[in-house]
């Protein structure tokens, strides 16, 4: 049996909230969109701090670039809109403006992956995280609730340099009731000995599903929140794979360049173990409410389900043991490791 | 005292001369931009801008951006002739551990406001320079130089919308006006004109100048900081290679460095 969970607030309506929360103990702390602030939440800040908060029209680029501005004189920006607007369309500015001369922005997106449902593939954002991960010295979070929304906002007020946080569109559930999300780290949510999860965002709540339906038929699966893209948690990542051999990796995002591409990097230099994805597949989705297109796209636990299996048909296993669970595939491959 | 108008030509015949002996030692560059700026931002540095050479940080000074980023080797040298490195340095320019990078660097230069070598990007980050002063209550002014080719840049236009929409009464925007950008003559890429009506029809008090002579330059500056309600946009008309007779003009000396012969022609012309 799968666990339920309590559907909470929207990432993003964390943010709005978390927001507020910065405005009143912080003056410093300057909020910017790009007409879409009821959209992202910052137009709460903006009522309350009208002062500070900066409406810039529909234009990205300039928001970014004046955003730098604002931090070189001493400001705390946070700059926001989908993120698909947001980065793409504010990358040279995220670049020059931010990245390079290491200005105190904070980049926050709204409507991160496939989950914004109907508005289709244009508002759909599956490359951000790869993008802001190769921008050098940008902090990369993508949260899975509500709760660590807000604890990550906080954080970033705090942090002196660039970050950025992916938020999303639809409620999601409630892992957390508060705690504290350190950048460069992660969240074990379950210890398991067979295979591991890593995932971030709503696919967190999906790899605790999984996480159970694998246990019903005898495999343990390690869970890890890696709410931190980067830097990566390597140290965590490079334990699960010595202490559980096979890792699943699970992100909204496309299966290049993000989280999932980040874990095989760390790997692949630290300790190989094989990996199996369960994000977007190099291809734009279409129009459809976010069940459907999690479901079509192979976002559910499900699909984590089958990865881990898949995986642990792929487990380097030492001579003369049984093969792992539902190991068949490695039965009909030869492994170099074996004789 | 202020520098008198003479004693500013001086010093732009030092910076042309400085520029040209950089890109020559350098190898690479861009002398024709950088020449054609120079009564501006001499102008700036010398006698038109608050600032300390031994506080750059001070939150009173005015901020300047060479959004332009290609034109740096100007900059640097009326930055050594004002006190902010040893004019010693400026044969450093381009070669690997010069503070003075290819394009305005602030990690090596944290004097400077804004690292740029992108262009359109100075504006943008000019405007949330000019809120901050707003929001601390300080009357320190933002000065940001573009380049004309620079301004078929899109972001151009969304910051120069915004500033106007604004009011940014603290921003004075110099185009340096020269007609010539990499490829060709603007004219021939993407003519510009009418460049000073598209920022009047954006609500930006605009002034049209001779952007090489000096009077001009400075007194264009000196109102810009009277302007209320309304950001300044100078388009500031210029001649690429300015002051060099075979580089007056010629597209070719956008990106290209002079040879030893070429620029010792040209220091000739320049005289002292």
């Amino acid at each position: 049996m799968v666990r339920e969970f309590t559907i909470g607030p929207a990432t993003r309506e964390a943010y709005g909230a978390a927001l507020v929360e910065l405005g009143r103990k912080n003056p410093n702390v300057v909020v910017l969109d790009a007409d879409l602030s009821k959209s992202t939440y910052t137009g709460k800040f903006g009522k309350e701090f009208p002062d500070r908060f900066f409406n810039i029209g529909i234009a990205e680029a300039n928001m970014v670039g004046i955003a730098g501005g604002l931090a070189h004189s001493g400001k705390i920006p946070f700059c926001s809109s989908f993120a698909c607007f947001l980065v793409d369309k504010g990358y040279d500015q995220l670049r020059i403006a931010v990245a390079y001369p290491q200005e105190n922005v904070k980049v926050v997106s709204s409507h991160g992956g496939i989950s914004i449902g109907e508005d289709g593939p244009s508002q759909q954002s599956i490359e951000d995280v790869a993008l802001m991960v190769t921008l050098p010295g940008f902090v990369v979070c993508v949260p899975s609730d509500a709760a660590q929304a807000r604890d990550l906002v906080l954080r970033a007020a705090d942090h002196k340099g660039p970050v950025y946080i992916r938020t999303g569109r639809p409620k999601v559930a409630t892992i957390y009731t508060g705690g504290e999300f350190p950048f460069g780290k992660s969240r074990q949510l379950e210890d398991g000995k067979d295979v591991t999860i890593v995932a971030n965002g709503l696919m967190v709540a999906e790899a605790l599903k999984a996480h159970d339906a694998l246990k019903d038929d005898g495999i343990t699966a390690r869970v890890i929140d890696s709410y931190c893209v980067k830097p990566l948690d390597e140290e965590a990542i490079i334990s699960a794979a010595r202490d559980t051999g096979a890792l699943v990796v699970a992100e909204e995002h496309s299966k290049i360049g993000g989280l999932g591409a980040m874990v095989a990097q760390c790997l692949a230099a630290h300790f190989p173990a094989p990996v199996e994805q369960v994000a977007v597949n190099d291809t734009y989705a279409e129009s459809g409410s976010p069940a459907q297109l999690l479901e079509k796209y192979g976002l559910t636990w499900k699909h984590v389900v089958a990865a881990a299996r898949k995986v642990l048909g792929r487990k380097v296993r030492p001579l003369g043991n049984e093969p792992p669970p539902a190991g068949k595939a490695s039965e009909s491959e030869h492994h170099p490791f074996e004789v | 005292m202020p520098l008198t108008y003479d004693e500013l030509k001086a010093k732009a015949v030092r910076v042309r001369r400085d520029s040209l002996e950089m890109i020559t030692a350098a190898a690479s560059g861009h002398p024709g931009g950088s020449l054609s700026e120079v009564e501006i931002l001499v102008a700036l540095w010398f006698r038109v801008m608050r600032h300390d050479p031994k506080n750059p940080q001070w939150a009173a000074r005015d901020r300047f951006i060479l959004s332009k980023g290609h034109g740096c080797p100007a900059l640097y040298s009326c930055m050594a002739h004002t006190g902010y490195f040893d004019p010693s340095t400026l044969n450093t320019l381009r070669k690997l551990g010069s503070p003075l990078q290819g394009h305005p660097d602030r990690r090596f230069i944290p004097a400077l406001e804004a690292s740029t070598g992108s262009l359109g990007n100075g504006l943008s980050i000019g405007i949330g320079i000019a809120h901050a002063l707003k929001l601390d209550k300080t009357d320190a002014r933002v000065y940001v130089v573009v380049g004309d080719g620079e301004c078929q840049e899109g972001q151009i236009w969304e910051a120069a919308m915004y500033a106007g929409a604004h009011g940014l009464d603290n921003i004075t925007l110099i185009v340096d006006y020269n007609k010539k950008q990499l490829d060709d003559m603007v004219k021939h890429v993407l003519p510009m004109d009418p460049l000073g009506g598209k920022f009047a029809a954006m609500n930006w008090d605009v002034m049209e100048i001779d952007g090489h002579n000096m009077q001009l330059v400075v007194e264009a500056l000196e109102e810009s900081k009277k302007v209320k309600g309304r950001p300044t946009c100078i388009v500031a008309h210029t001649i690429t290679g300015k002051g060099v007779s075979f580089m007056e003009n010629d597209p070719k000396w956008h990106g290209v460095a002079p040879t030893k012969e070429e620029c010792a022609k040209a220091l000739a012309e320049l005289g002292v």
